[in-house]
């Protein structure tokens, strides 16, 4: 795994591999630019502390996670099998800006398909959390499902009227939520201070 | 000791109570006359599921302290809705395999004087219906066997998958359970194309066209294979196929007109419930068809 990443992915293009490149493609072939991204060499490391992505240097690109996923099949801007190559050399920046991290429904189909036993939903849940921690950006919905979970220990403000219509109904209270324990763990966790300065997006816009 | 009747502590989440109560009222009718006594959670937070995106130590610390709640009753959960099964039953499982992640959520725990000790089991109502009370009572409860009728099931994903999680020891695996317990209403119960796909509706928040493509395939799935309902065991996979088709039937210009039932309205009509005590009168598309198909098959 070392040696390959080393090998193909090092910023310096010398001569040799452009002569390399010109003995299959051709003499005509001539090498105008390379796009270089950064890679992050120790996050890598990083990611195979994560509970649930251990096994993501295991993925040998046989595509089946992609080949089953749901979105994958009506939008190619969602790559599971890609996501898990990015993981692998370290393209840490890109990944995390990537907005199409938003489109797993976590249906976990990748995670039950995988020859491997790599979670490929668990390390795309790990780069949602980890974009959120470090860039300080989430959709709007997943601020305000916790901003109302805060507020009232329910994902959302059930009114009154429901309230009252289910006791109407026969149906028992409502369960109460101890509010000042929730805020407590929303603050031990550090998930307070993320969502007050947390910036939003809306929607996530498809480009195929 | 074993004619004591099953008790449970019942988790009802959140959008069940907030979007869905024909499901709530279903369930608890049904259960009821099997038998199930369930209590209500003394105190309760969201299942953590909705935050997992954005911060999984915190989701997972918020369903454990629901999992503390119910060890403190010393009773085990049941659910009827797949997220909260999903994430409660997951996160309880890994506690109890994983030291390293228990002393982490312990330790937040700590912080408002609870412990999680691993004492207790997430179901969901099929589980409960299936491996506790059982398909022997059940078929001793049925009253009115609904063989005239033909529909097909959705099982949801957070009840399939990872299997890692959510195969039971000695229990039924997959959509075969949710199948079983329609078979037992007299009902057919059709295959179709995919039946294990998603709905869709967990992206829906920040992207509406690709859940919509999805449900509408699924919708043609069903409608091809000629249901006359469409069951689910899910308030998310409902919404999607009950509340949003009239939308999709727009967007996508066709017509499908399928009503969906929660299972326990359907196994509710078995029993003799009538459609109103079922709350079948709150479904978006209206099921009389299927009802007329029941009630006037004679």
């Amino acid at each position: 795994m070392e040696r390959f990443t080393d090998i193909f992915f090092t910023p310096k293009v010398t001569l040799l591999d452009v002569w390399k490149v010109q003995q299959v493609a051709g003499p005509k072939y001539i090498l105008k630019s390379i796009t270089v991204t950064r890679i992050n060499s120790s996050f890598r490391h990083e990611m195979a502390e994560m509970p649930g992505a251990e096994k993501f240097l295991l993925c040998f690109q046989c595509g089946t996670c992609t080949a089953g996923c749901p979105i994958s099949r009506f939008s190619s801007f969602y790559n599971p099998r890609k996501i898990a190559r990015m993981v692998q050399l370290g393209l840490k920046d890109k990944l995390l800006s990537d907005v199409a991290l938003w489109l797993c429904t976590t249906c976990y189909t990748c995670i039950d398909n995988c020859p491997q036993g790599v979670e490929v939903a668990s390390i795309v849940r790990i780069l949602r959390n980890l974009s959120v921690k470090e860039r300080r950006i989430m959709p709007l919905i997943s601020k305000k499902l916790a901003l109302n979970i805060l507020k009232t220990g329910y994902a959302y403000v059930i009114p009154e009227s429901r309230i009252r219509r289910r006791i109407a109904r026969g149906l028992p209270h409502l369960p109460k939520s101890n509010l000042k324990q929730i805020a407590k763990l929303f603050g031990v966790t550090g998930f307070l201070d993320t969502i007050e300065n947390a910036e939003t997006f809306e929607k996530v816009e498809v480009k195929e | 000791m074993k004619d004591l009747d099953p008790e449970y502590l019942i988790f009802l989440g959140c959008t069940i109570p907030y979007r869905l109560p024909s499901y709530e009222i279903s369930a608890r009718k049904v259960l009821k006359t099997l038998g199930v006594k369930l209590v209500e959670m003394p105190d309760f937070n969201c299942c953590g599921y909705p935050v997992d995106p954005v911060n999984h130590e915190l989701a997972s610390t918020l369903a454990t302290r629901n999992l503390c709640l119910a060890e403190e009753k010393e009773m085990n959960i049941l659910t009827l809705c797949n997220g909260c099964f999903g994430f409660l039953n997951k996160v309880n499982k890994v506690l109890k395999e994983d030291e390293g992640f228990r002393e982490k959520i312990n330790r937040n725990l700590n912080e408002i004087g609870m412990e999680y000790k691993g004492k207790i089991e997430v179901k969901h109502l099929i589980h409960v219906l299936a491996e506790d009370i059982g398909f022997e009572k059940i078929r001793q409860n049925v009253k009115k066997s609904l063989s005239m009728i033909r529909v097909a099931q959705h099982t949801g994903c957070h009840l399939l998958r990872p299997s890692k999680y959510t195969l039971r020891d000695g229990g039924l695996g997959g959509h075969i359970l949710l199948k079983e317990l329609i078979k037992l209403t007299g009902a057919e119960c059709l295959d179709y194309v995919d039946e294990d796909e998603c709905c869709g509706n967990p992206i829906i928040g920040v992207n509406e066209d690709i859940p919509f493509q999805m449900a509408r395939e699924k919708l043609e799935h069903i409608k091809r294979a000629n249901a006359q309902a469409l069951i689910t065991v899910c308030p998310f996979c409902h919404i999607m196929y009950d509340l949003n088709q009239s939308l999709i039937e727009r967007r996508f210009k066709e017509r499908f007109r399928i009503p969906v039932l929660h299972y326990p309205q359907l196994l509710g009509l078995a029993m003799g419930f009538t459609p109103e005590e079922l709350a079948l009168d709150e479904l978006r598309v209206k099921p009389n068809e299927l009802l007329n198909s029941i009630y006037n098959a004679e």
